[in-house]
């Protein structure tokens, strides 16, 4: 079966649901996504130009270095130097937004609406069972004994104990909304009315039509009931949470831009849970996307396709190819043409092998120089702050700064290097002046070393540690040819795409491990000599 | 010199006799024996059979009985007076040849160049 489903998923309520058993999606935010939504369509509206940096950035590829004090220019993340793409998708994106809020609330609600209800009636079945024979009959009824009673309390605490164990499985802030129905939740939910149901339905005949006396039978029974949804909810906890918990699938996780891999271990997962694991670790353990790293490969493929130009000198293409061999011509013409064009560009002798050599080798220094520089200003800017003790600060309140002071009284000094070096490394787009002098507040507050301030900029952190316009959490589309609640299977190839990259998974079926045993007699370790002794006579 | 087990041992040999010099207390013959059936094989550097345990020469000191006597460096000793030392320990192989009333020893050792000698003569 050949689905593709594509899903951007958008929520704007939070459910917290009471029933045992819930449909499909898990959202995400509470509700101050709302108002966040809000506050970034403002941003991306008035969105900043870059400052005289090209498109293709050939100018950073070169070595030119736009020097561009100010800072201000560059601190909204939205802008940067290759994301005229990004902003057209930004506007794509509000718009879609504003279309799909509609109907998934509808979803939203819908499936909270079906939880509460069932929640409720599975609940209340119990003390409706326990409650009805002395509504309807109450003179009929034989006395409830000791034993009856008895079950009285076993009802009782069933019933807390249940509470407790569907308040734990179930009653967590949802992590993420899924594209399709989740399908385990869906049967255990179909499980749980069909159960009840049919329990209604034995009562209603043979206990409630007959008004059976034998109260004490009517209290077993609803005892059962509890013990039944007791066990049913531990069906619920092997299938929603243990099942996944053995690794079975090692999966191979490439970015599509720069080809950074890892691999994870999986359990028997449905495709779209595997994704959302997946892309929870990707938050984790990959390096932050920046565009501003692709420019140069894009540039030299430019260059590549700019070489050669091909012109037809003598005949012209035939207007309309009618027949058979016409045709054939036609794409024989185009085909020899690309075939002629490769050719040429093989035999043409391409240093451009030579200019990327030593442009790399260029930039390592350069980064190497200005880190050196860095490292420099920013240990001396930090020997100018000294941590007052408890007895000094009774002593002389003069010029007594807090974190946030201090920082940006030894910002300025450092923020020309590291401005410089952030450019040179092409991150400047990362870091904007707030979320530097915050760090820096930070690490003077936790008694940091000049190393550890720097390590945040030295190397490009895992996505979640730059600011929100980053992270793009609501932006991923599940990519699959098989359908998203099938499981995992061997060879499995899905992708996730965000806007500026994809992530390409693979899926590859742990292997059958088959472990024999030696065993070693602890006497058995004997040595002997081996000489070459030489005697003279 | 590589053997077959079980079948007759056959080499190409050289009579050597060489008379003890005597030096102080102790009778000395003036070479230095390696090998032996108790010994490793493997590191013998002389041996083209790397598992070859015989008794080989090792060293011949300058102007000795051995080196005047036309003991070469390398041999493999295969008697000694009449008694086999292609299958002894390190230790039976010293006493065989440091006997102390015996004042001259006879060996036949063999050696790679004296087959090959053989062979051109006969050619």
């Amino acid at each position: 079966m050949d689905t593709e489903s594509t899903y951007s998923g958008y929520s704007y309520y939070s459910g917290r649901s009471r029933g045992s058993h819930r449909h499909g999606e898990r959202i995400r935010d509470h509700h101050k996504s709302r108002s966040k939504d809000g506050s970034r369509s403002e941003k991306s509206v008035t969105i900043n130009a870059p400052p005289a940096e090209p498109l293709l950035g050939d100018s950073s590829v070169l070595g030119e270095e736009v020097q561009d004090d100010n800072w201000g220019e560059t601190t909204t993340a939205v802008t940067g130097t290759s994301e005229h793409s990004l902003s057209q998708e930004d506007i794509v994106r509000i718009t879609k937004d504003l279309e799909d809020s509609v109907g998934l609330d509808c979803r939203r609600y819908f499936s909270l609406t079906l939880a509460v209800v069932l929640g409720l009636l599975v609940f209340l079945t119990p003390l409706a069972f326990l409650a009805l024979p002395h509504l309807l009959w109450p003179d009929k009824l034989l006395v409830c004994g000791t034993a009856c009673e008895g079950l009285f309390i076993s009802v009782a605490f069933k019933l807390l104990i249940l509470l407790l164990a569907v308040w734990a499985l179930f009653f967590r802030a949802p992590r993420a909304s899924l594209p399709r129905v989740f399908v385990f939740r869906a049967l255990l939910a179909v499980l749980v009315l069909l159960f009840v149901v049919s329990y209604w339905l034995f009562y209603g005949v043979r206990i409630l039509d007959s008004q059976d006396e034998n109260y004490q039978g009517i209290v077993q029974y609803a005892v059962s009931l509890v013990d039944a949804l007791l066990f049913i909810h531990y069906l619920a906890i092997v299938l929603l949470e243990l099942r996944q918990l053995q690794p079975a699938f090692s999966v191979c996780v490439t970015r599509s831009t720069d080809g950074e891999t890892r691999h994870y271990n999986l359990g028997q997962l449905s495709i779209q849970r595997a994704a959302l694991v997946i892309i929870e670790n990707y938050y984790r353990d990959f390096s932050v996307h920046n565009p501003a790293l692709l420019t140069a490969s894009k540039s030299r493929a430019a260059k590549h396709l700019a070489g050669l130009k091909v012109y037809n000198v003598d005949g012209e293409f035939p207007a309309s190819p009618a027949t058979g061999p016409e045709n054939n011509a036609a794409t024989g013409l185009a085909h020899s043409q690309s075939r002629a064009m490769i050719a040429a560009a093989a035999r043409r002798r391409d240093t451009s092998h030579n200019e990327l050599y030593y442009e790399e080798a260029e930039h390592e220094r350069r980064v190497r120089k200005r880190k050196a520089r860095l490292v420099v200003a920013v240990e001396e800017a930090f020997t100018h702050i000294k941590r007052m003790q408890e007895e000094e600060q009774k002593k002389a309140p003069g010029d007594v700064m807090d974190p946030r002071e201090a920082a940006q009284a030894i910002f300025p000094s450092m923020a020309r290097s590291l401005q410089k070096y952030l450019r040179t490394t092409r991150q400047q787009h990362c870091h904007s002046m707030e979320s530097i002098q915050q760090h820096l507040a930070f690490c003077i507050t936790n008694n940091m070393t000049p190393k550890a301030f720097l390590e945040s900029y030295l190397t490009p952190g895992p996505t979640l540690q730059y600011g929100r316009e980053r992270w793009l959490a609501r932006q991923w589309t599940l990519v699959s040819e098989a359908s998203v609640t099938s499981g995992l299977k061997e060879g499995a190839i899905f992708l996730l795409k965000c806007i500026d990259f994809s992530l390409v998974v693979t899926a590859k079926r742990i292997p059958y491990i088959q472990l024999s045993e030696e065993f070693i007699d602890p006497k058995s370790h004997k040595f002997v000599l081996r000489l070459q002794s030489e005697t003279s006579v | 010199m590589s053997f077959i087990p079980g079948q007759p041992v056959t080499a190409v040999v050289q009579r050597i006799e060489i008379r003890k010099l005597r030096q102080g207390e102790h009778l000395i013959l003036g070479f230095s024996i390696g090998g032996g059936i108790d010994q490793d094989p493997g590191q013998n550097p002389f041996s083209e059979d790397k598992s070859d345990k015989g008794i080989y020469v090792t060293r011949v000191t300058p102007e000795g009985p051995a080196e005047v006597a036309g003991l070469m460096m390398g041999d493999k000793v295969m008697q000694v007076n009449g008694w086999d030392m292609t299958m002894v320990t390190h230790d039976q192989a010293r006493k065989r040849l440091t006997k102390k009333n015996e004042d001259v020893v006879r060996l036949l050792v063999t050696r790679k160049s004296l087959e090959q000698a053989v062979k051109h003569s006969m050619m």
